[in-house]
């Protein structure tokens, strides 16, 4: 199984959607740096993301989260690692695809 | 007055509106954290500035950034600093709040809400645009 990266935001350009639209069921996604605006409530992208979890796994990398003040606002359903949690993640899968 | 002094009335004549439209999020690029530099520096010269923050711009002005853990510098804080600079008319982009799940009580700093037609007649006042 792949572990997929995005590190831009879904207002810029459209990494989220197509990752997603690329997803095996089981498969894995890390939203990091900007990406983390991906994991929000109430928001515009809510929705696709919350449905993506019925078959995926999407994490935060949760400094990146802090660091942009958004923490209270995580999607319920998406898991918060930290940098080692990242390398874990990093191991655990076969590969990692970084939609930059 | 003589020539070689400085005019005080010759400058405040060349006050022009200045714009700088904020559109990028803090952090992931450079953009935002430069052009509140030159925002400040730009301060020194008594300009009418209006700062605008639309798209995912908004973001830089959330509350409880904390970047510790990632080793960057939390330059929010600054934005509350405009205000000794003169600085004070801050606008908001009301699509990119509503389209992001942003409310006035999630900005660290007092900001007028626009919408896009409000926001545009603004744009159409200024003398000059800078867009980072």
């Amino acid at each position: 199984m792949i572990l997929h990266t995005i590190n831009k935001s879904p207002y810029e350009n459209i990494s989220l959607e197509s990752c997603l639209a690329h997803c095996k069921p089981g498969s894995s996604v890390l939203l990091i740096e900007d990406g983390v605006y991906a994991g929000l409530k109430n928001a515009k992208f809510s929705d696709a993301v919350t449905n993506a979890m019925k078959d995926i796994n999407i994490y935060v990398l949760e400094p990146d989260l802090n660091a942009r003040g958004v923490q209270e606002m995580l999607l319920d359903g998406i898991k918060t690692v930290d940098y080692a949690g990242f390398v874990d993640l990093s191991v655990e899968h076969d590969k990692v695809q970084a939609w930059l | 007055m003589s020539e070689e002094m400085y005019d005080e009335d010759e400058y405040e004549g060349t006050i022009k509106k200045l714009m700088y439209v904020n559109r990028k999020a803090p952090y992931g690029t450079i953009y935002a954290l430069e052009s509140l530099e030159v925002v400040l520096i730009g301060a020194a010269f008594d300009q009418d500035v209006s700062l605008v923050f639309m798209d995912d711009g908004v973001y830089q002005l959330k509350k409880g950034q904390d970047t510790k853990a990632t080793e960057m510098k939390n330059f929010s804080p600054t934005y509350r600093a405009l205000e000794m600079y003169d600085v004070e008319k801050l606008f908001v982009s009301k699509e990119s709040m509503n389209e992001r799940g942003l409310s006035a009580d999630d900005l660290i700093v007092p900001v007028e809400m626009l919408d896009a037609n409000q926001m545009a007649d603004l744009m159409e006042e200024q003398d000059v645009i800078l867009t980072f």
